[in-house]
């Protein structure tokens, strides 16, 4: 079956997608992002507490990406065209929800740690999870690009729902690692 | 002792930092690395601890902010917090329908070892 653009229109009709993209995840991409999404949102007849959370959240999402994405060590890159280090992200919203979805390759290596990490956090309630952010906050440092794990602590914490996941095996060198944020309106 | 300013960015808050003892940060702080931003804030305090005001009261504002950020808002406040010879206390506004912010005060007001006032407002 080819996928046409049409049925990518309708997919992202039927799912309604404010804004799609992929691509490489820069700092000036986000600056738009956040731009249109902030713009986009007033015009939108939600609580401003709502419009608060998801912007929140959106922010932590794709700066998790930015941070994330180029951990891929230079000098060991097999992709040439660098296509590895593109990104894909959307967001949507529905009557009840917002949903804010993610998706980048990363190294098989790193899968277990990933999921280790989100099962603990998807594992805490809500008192356990702010002791957590708490801890971490305290006691962790931040990486040379500025994340301080805590990105993921907070998306949980901020949008009050379990993080769902998943990895698809690509080869033996990468996976695409997927995140869904559902915020409830 | 300079007073330290710099206007707020789409990513970044206002900082006014008076050597009067009066600080505050306003806006937002949402950018990628925060490091960088918040290096001349910590020296500032630094430079400002060897001759304090009687009273130091730093105000912050904010109306959102990423967990890097996070992290060099509590450097802030511990640099805030070993400043001596000066009462120092901590405003902390927050909007009425933000929970979170809220939270966020009070998670630092469990940590840090300074005076914290919660105040409520409709709009930062």
């Amino acid at each position: 079956m080819i996928t046409t653009t049409f049925d990518l229109y309708n997919l992202m009709e039927r799912d309604n997608v404010l804004l799609a993209f992929k691509g490489t995840v820069t700092s000036d991409l986000l600056d738009s992002v956040f731009q249109i999404m902030e713009s986009k949102m007033v015009d939108l007849n939600d609580s401003p507490a709502t419009k608060k959370k998801v912007f929140n959240v959106l922010v932590e999402c794709l700066q998790n990406l930015y941070h994330h994405i180029d951990d891929f060590d230079k000098d060991n890159f097999l992709d040439a065209s660098g296509s590895k280090k593109s990104a894909i992200f959307s967001i949507s919203r529905n009557e009840d929800a917002y949903n804010i979805v993610t998706g980048n390759f990363i190294y098989p290596k790193n899968v277990e740690e990933v999921s280790k990490k989100i099962d603990h956090i998807n594992s805490l309630d809500r008192d356990e999870l702010k002791a957590y952010y708490k801890e971490v906050l305290n006691n962790g440092k931040l990486s040379e690009k500025g994340g301080g794990g805590l990105g993921l602590i907070d998306i949980a914490k901020k949008s009050r729902n379990k993080l769902q996941y998943s990895f698809k095996e690509i080869d033996d060198d990468y996976s695409f690692f997927t995140l869904t944020v559902k915020i409830l309106k | 002792m300079e007073d330290l300013k710099q206007e707020g960015s789409a990513k970044t808050p206002v900082v006014e930092f008076n050597a009067s003892g009066e600080l505050l940060l306003k806006g937002r702080s949402i950018p990628e690395n925060s490091i960088e931003f918040y290096k001349p804030l910590i020296e500032w305090i630094e430079s400002y601890s060897e001759t304090p005001n009687s009273s130091t009261v730093l105000n912050v504002q904010l109306e959102y902010f990423n967990t890097s950020s996070s992290k060099c808002i509590l450097d802030v406040f511990k640099k805030l917090e070993s400043v001596t010879g000066s009462e120092v206390s901590v405003k902390w506004y927050y909007e009425e329908d933000d929970e979170d912010m809220l939270e966020a005060g009070e998670d630092y007001e469990a940590i840090i070892d300074l005076p914290f006032e919660m105040i409520e407002v409709e709009e930062i």
